[in-house]
């Protein structure tokens, strides 16, 4: 028999709250990143956890779609963060503070 | 007690997936180098990918590995590297006085209301299954599958077009500007 799914559904809350943590404290554009990665890693957690307890394929099909929107946004994110490195030599979000670029 | 209850070998790999995750998780927010702070998420997906396997997601534990651990931290670990900014940073410097324990205690109400509103209500009693039964055993890809290429079709569709919007606009980014510029001159 599994362990309860409230056990995995903890470990995903308080993933969420490191990645949210690290995010708010962090100032590398790169490290903002990877926090975001971790609280995705949570939600996906909790979307796995919900499809065992509720017996749904819904929350796996779930999961598959954030995998690939998380992909995307890494893409597009680490592409921005190589156009501001370019211009600013920092990869520091505090070095932004302006619009023009 | 509870190794009775659950079986020694579930409560064995929550346990390792629940250090995994979580050491990787502080190793991430806490190293000063960055690409140590990819290596210690590495763990963590590597912890959540157990995970999966422990509650029958196998296909996705899979896909983890291969897109993340595989792809996602590699392109991370190319852009440190390609930027020259896998040196020591200064993590205790705080830009706003108080920043950080505001973010803890924003962090920690946040976390405690979750685990509250869990204790407290009947969420497992919700209704089951609404869009398709899940099966147990092996048959779970095939279904994934199956759901992904008939209830979820225009949704996977969509994934198509926002991957090439995303892969021409990250190679449109990181573009150098001169060329355009010069091109621009010459016409």
């Amino acid at each position: 028999m599994n362990v309860p799914a409230a056990w995995y559904l903890i470990v995903a809350a308080v993933l969420f709250g490191v990645g949210a943590f690290g995010l708010l404290t962090r100032r590398s554009a790169l490290i903002m990143f990877m926090c975001i990665e971790l609280m995705l890693n949570a939600v996906n957690l909790t979307f796995v956890t919900f499809s065992r307890t509720l017996g749904d394929i819904a929350g796996q099909a779930s999961v598959f779609f954030v995998m690939v929107v998380a992909a995307a946004e890494v893409t597009v994110g680490l592409g921005i963060v190589v156009a501001v490195f370019r211009r600013r030599s920092s990869t520091s979000v505090d070095e932004l503070s302006e619009l023009k670029g | 007690m509870i190794a009775v209850t659950y079986g020694v070998a579930s409560v064995l790999v929550f346990v390792t997936s629940t250090l995994l995750i979580l050491v990787g998780a502080v190793g991430v927010i806490t190293v000063k180098n960055p690409v140590h702070a990819a290596l210690c998420l590495i763990m963590t997906l590597f912890g959540v990918a157990v995970a999966f396997v422990a509650q029958s997601a196998d296909f996705l534990a899979a896909v983890q590995i291969i897109v993340y651990a595989g792809a996602v931290v590699v392109l991370f670990l190319f852009v440190i590297m390609f930027l020259g900014v896998d040196r020591n940073m200064n993590v205790s410097a705080e830009p706003l006085m108080g920043q950080r324990g505001f973010a803890a205690a924003g962090v920690a109400i946040t976390v405690g209301g979750l685990i509250a509103l869990m204790a407290s209500s009947h969420w497992v009693t919700g209704a089951t299954s609404v869009t398709g039964k899940l099966a147990t055993g092996q048959a779970n890809v095939k279904q994934l599958g199956t759901a992904v290429f008939t209830t979820y079709l225009f949704a996977f569709e969509a994934t198509a077009a926002l991957l090439i919007i995303a892969v021409v606009g990250a190679v449109l980014l990181a573009r150098r500007e001169r060329a355009t510029t010069k091109e621009e001159v010459t016409t």
